[in-house]
């Protein structure tokens, strides 16, 4: 088996979490999603990491997991305050930005 | 030496700055500090004119660069001063006889409360007008030429409560900005044909340019010189402008302004003499206002005006003269400085007269004042004499030879020019013999006492002016007397310019001497024709009727209503329909643009749904394309 | 390239692939199609486990651990909390509420995973490294070696990233008191001012077999009393029901009883007809 094939599976979660992200209402399931392309990215990365035959790839995957648990504390923070002040975690229900 | 000729402009600038900013503690002395600075002006004129004359004809341009205005890539605006023989004459004149307004409107303006900012004007107008001759380029000159409509919109409406003096001042700004136009046109064509507006490099590349373009250059300064010095057909203001004070009056007609005209086409010969279809419609434009001019004169009942047109038709002789090329620019010159002198003279008279007359200015209502005014009288006699060219005047000289001038044009045009100004010269003697008949001689036409006062007459206690107006007038009047005579001693005054000006001597087709006794004759032709109507009968109080030419000439022969029909109806209609295009068509168009960019962003709108989902699928199919577009280019 | 170059891996690790793949691509979907959030937190929390394997499988084994401690571990604990903090058993309709949404989700879904295999599927990368050579001494080793020289501006950034977000969150949800929290001593006094409840609030039901806050306890009747369960659960609507088999019970108990006793049972249907009155009493407890 060649690695490539973690590439496609890479790419096959990459677009179900996409997929996710558009479909589903809770925001936390959203987030959740996209947490799922992150470590699809991830896996990428790993394996272009190995492909290459340099560590270059896992310090990369390294930061993305950092920089996605920032997010993840901001936006759930962000979703818990929204929680409370409208008493809904649907994304559909924070639609005021428009006419 | 030539550091000196900022100073000329600096002193009477630095006198209406102390005085239009200094406030009410100048109240009683602005008049002296105003006059003060005038003649430190002439002083220095005069200095740098004994040092000209101790200089070789060859020597005697000097210039003196202040400052870089505006240097920027290839278009460079200097600051800097030409003084040659040209702007030495015109800055003696201007001084001069500035000078002597300045002192006379000491005892003129002496009860009016706001002198103080006249004589702030009067210096602002010394200032723009020596600017305007001592310019070494034509963009400087331009700062000169607007500081003069500037000042004299100022003068003309100084007694601003008055609505004809307001309106007066506004016309004369606004027939000046149609000139003012013209003049920045022949610049801008200066810069984009020469590259400069210095006068030196212009006057000196004029060989080299298609005749075309200076024929057009030619032309827009022509219109220039017509707003200025009241040309047809720019001349309606000169009449309205009378409603200034009366020294205001003499400054614009003998000194300043109006000269700037003939000051200009002079200054630009060396264009006017590559342009021979320009210089014939300068000739034109003279010829017409020198009739025009006097015509208008005859029909006048008040005295100002009279005056007043009397200075359009000198003028007139004066572009003649200018338009007939090196034959006729040293004389123009010398027609304007005498012109200056008499003119200036009149004026002081004509403003005396009132002074005594409780401002009266209908000559209907003067009479017999020779009595009562006898230094009035005979400085206004002796500039009358010099104005009709009696011989051995300084009028005489001038015009005389500008006449010859014009008869040495040659062919039918040279006729046709002569004749013109033969008849203006009769017109001339007709309506000054007129003004002084009505106002000096005859019957008195009002009364001195209430009692003795007939019905429609006023009452009137007539006096001499004081001396501080009367000397100015005697200086005058010697001027008028002399000045002629000096100047044509050896063709002194020909000699002096033709470094500047260059000269020819005409060849006219009849003798120096016909044309001399000619003028003589139609000149007594005119005097007699006057004595006739109006010194051996008594004149009405009341104008009568008069012939249709009189009643048109009373209406300054209809130019206001021409205006009125031509182009103020004119200008209506065409703002009417431009107004009607502007909301229909261009609003339309614009309107119509913003109706569907504001229909196309209502569809558009529809994307901003607001939830976030759909912003993200749109982010989805962003970067779907983008993939797609990246797969694409490296050739999958 | 070097000799290092191979274009295959081992059996072993394909077979691994082929079985943990399948199971990743479940969790991706589980998370995506689930109705409840923790069900999807826990599908999503499976999928990264098995790619903490795949990181391990390809030589990542300081991100393989690093995998399992942070994401399964911590992040997503987080959301656990959060799942739990908004509300567990609120279940999402899976209804659509947005026109062509899904149509256009799943297109563009699609669309745009082939457009990533193809692009995959064209590139040539029928070879690969490997990383011996850049494992060789020990992965964590040279992966420090690498983010302490290479990356250090990074890694100091992304240190400066996690306090602002620390902030962030804490700036977020802390809630500022508007005003003095009530003492005990004058919430006691405002109760006995009302002259309701005076006493404290019963207790819930305590039985053989439960002993739970969620059940109510019963009222002499047989009826559950909801004020004896906490408001929050009462809203929620997770209150345990068990009079009903509590009664059915007891009536079985005292059947037999009576059976035993040889007595008929004339007088003891009446609590059957009680159900009615809950709502009242529910009533009651929700203006509480």
């Amino acid at each position: 088996m060649n690695p490539v094939y973690y590439l496609y599976l890479a790419a096959l979660l990459f677009t179900i979490g996409a997929a996710g992200v558009l479909i589903r209402r809770n925001a936390i399931v959203v987030f959740m999603c996209i947490e799922l392309m992150l470590n699809a990215c991830n896996l990428a990365f790993v394996v272009f990491s190995r492909m290459h035959g340099n560590l270059d790839g896992q310090i990369i995957a390294f930061f993305t997991m950092v920089v996605a648990a920032a997010e993840v504390v901001v936006g759930l923070a962000i979703i818990v305050s929204i929680f409370r002040t409208r008493h809904t975690a649907s994304v559909d229900d924070a639609s005021l930005m428009k006419l | 030496m030539e550091n000196l000729i900022a100073l000329l402009v600096a002193a009477p600038l630095v006198g209406a700055a102390l005085l239009l900013c200094g406030g009410k503690r100048l109240d009683r002395t602005g008049a002296w500090i105003g006059s003060l600075f005038a003649v430190a002006s002439f002083a220095v004129a005069a200095v740098l004119f004994a040092d000209m004359l101790g200089k070789s004809a060859e020597d005697r341009a000097v210039h003196q660069h202040l400052f870089s205005w505006i240097p920027v890539g290839g278009f460079q605006a200097d600051v800097g001063f030409q003084l040659d023989q040209l702007s030495m004459t015109f800055v003696l004149l201007i001084t001069g006889v500035g000078s002597l307004i300045h002192i006379y409107s000491i005892g003129y303006m002496e009860h009016d409360e706001r002198r103080r900012r006249f004589f702030g004007y009067l210096n602002l107008f010394l200032a723009a007008m020596l600017l305007l001759v001592l310019a070494d380029n034509y963009l400087l000159l331009y700062v000169g030429w607007e500081g003069v409509g500037l000042a004299s919109y100022l003068l003309i409406g100084f007694w601003q409560h008055k609505p004809s003096a307001a309106t007066a001042a506004k016309k004369a700004f606004l027939v000046n900005r149609v000139g003012d136009v013209g003049l920045s046109i022949a610049i801008m064509l200066m810069f984009t044909t020469f590259g400069t507006f210095a006068f030196g490099p212009v006057l000196a590349a004029t060989g080299d340019t298609s005749e075309g373009k200076l024929t057009a250059i030619g032309l827009m300064l022509l219109l220039a010189a017509c707003g200025k010095s009241a040309q047809v057909p720019l001349q309606s203001w000169l009449g309205d402008a009378m409603e200034g004070p009366t020294p205001v009056s003499a400054l614009i007609h003998a000194a300043t302004m109006v000269t700037a005209g003939v000051y200009l086409i002079t200054r630009s010969g060396a264009i006017f003499n590559a342009a021979p279809d320009a210089q014939t419609a300068v000739v034109a434009v003279g010829a017409v206002t020198l009739l025009f001019g006097a015509i208008v004169g005859c029909a006048k009942d008040d005295i100002k005006k009279a005056l007043a047109g009397s200075t359009m038709s000198q003028i007139g002789y004066m572009i003649l003269a200018a338009g007939l090329g090196p034959i006729g620019y040293a004389f123009a010159i010398m027609h304007l400085v005498t012109h200056g002198f008499f003119k200036a003279g009149l004026f002081l008279g004509a403003g005396s007269v009132m002074h005594g007359m409780n401002d009266e200015v209908d000559m209907r209502h003067y009479g017999g004042l020779r009595k009562y005014m006898p230094v009035t009288f005979v400085t206004f006699g002796l500039g009358y004499l010099a104005i009709i060219g009696f011989p051995g005047l300084s009028g005489f000289f001038s015009k005389d030879k500008i006449i010859e001038a014009a008869f040495a044009k040659g062919g039918t045009e040279g006729w046709i020019l002569g004749g013109a100004a033969l008849l203006g010269a009769a017109i001339t003697a007709f309506y000054m013999t007129r003004v002084m008949l009505m106002t000096f001689f005859g019957e008195k036409r009002w009364a001195e006492t209430p009692g003795a006062a007939a019905p429609g007459q006023q009452v009137q206690h007539p006096h001499e002016s004081p001396k501080v107006m009367t000397i100015p007038m005697i200086v005058l009047a010697v001027g008028s007397v002399f000045a002629g005579a000096l100047f044509s001693v050896n063709e002194a005054f020909v000699t002096w310019l033709e470094p500047v000006t260059s000269f020819a001597h005409g060849h006219s087709p009849l003798s120096a001497t016909a044309i001399t006794a000619s003028t003589i004759v139609v000149l007594l032709i005119g005097v007699g024709l006057a004595w006739q109507m109006y010194g051996r009968k008594p004149v009405p109080a009341v104008a009568p009727r008069g012939s249709l030419l009189t009643r048109a000439a009373r209406r300054d022969l209809l130019q206001d209503d021409f205006n009125h029909i031509v182009l103020v109806r004119g200008g209506e209609h065409l703002t009417r329909t431009l107004v009607y295009l502007d909301h229909s068509v261009v609003d339309g168009a614009v309107n119509g643009t913003a109706a569907s960019m504001g229909g196309l962003s209502g569809r558009l709108r529809q994307l901003q749904s607001g939830f976030v989902r759909s912003y993200a699928v749109q982010m989805l199919g962003g970067a779907a394309v983008l993939v797609a577009a990246t797969l694409l280019m490296r050739g999958v | 390239m070097t000799g290092l170059a191979a274009s295959a891996t081992s059996s072993g690790e394909a077979v691994q692939f082929w079985i943990l793949g399948v199971v990743a691509v479940c969790g991706a979907l589980g998370t995506i199609m689930m109705k409840r959030a923790v069900h999807s937190a826990l599908s999503l929390a499976g999928t990264m486990i098995v790619l903490a394997v795949f990181y391990l499988a390809n030589g990542a084994y300081f991100l393989g651990v690093v995998q399992i401690v942070v994401y399964t571990g911590a992040i997503m604990m987080l959301f656990l909390f959060v799942v739990m903090l908004v509300g567990v058993t609120a279940a999402d309709s899976l209804k659509e509420t947005l026109k062509g949404q899904r149509w256009l989700a799943a297109g563009l879904g699609i669309g745009f995973g082939i457009l990533l295999i193809a692009g995959i599927g064209n590139a040539a990368l029928k070879e690969f490294n490997g990383l011996g050579e850049a494992n060789a001494g020990g992965n964590v080793q040279n992966l420090a070696a690498l983010i302490f020289t290479k990356y250090v501006f990074a890694f100091e950034i992304t240190g400066a990233l996690l306090i602002t977000a620390v902030v962030g969150a804490m700036v977020l949800t802390h809630r500022e008191r508007t005003e003095r929290a009530r003492t005990q001593r004058e919430r006691s006094e405002a109760r006995i001012r009302e002259g309701k409840h005076v006493p404290p609030l019963p207790a819930p039901g305590v039985y053989a077999r439960h002993n739970a806050v969620d059940i109510p306890g019963l009222l002499p009747d047989g009826t559950p009393s909801e004020l004896t369960v906490n408001p929050t659960l009462r809203q929620r609507g997770q209150i345990r029901d068990v009079s009903g088999e509590s009664l059915a019970e007891l009536k079985a108990l005292e059947q037999r009883s009576e059976d035993w006793l040889g007595r008929g049972s004339e007088d003891e249907s009446k609590p059957s007809s009680s159900g009615g009155q809950a709502p009242k009493e529910h009533k009651e407890g929700a203006k509480k």
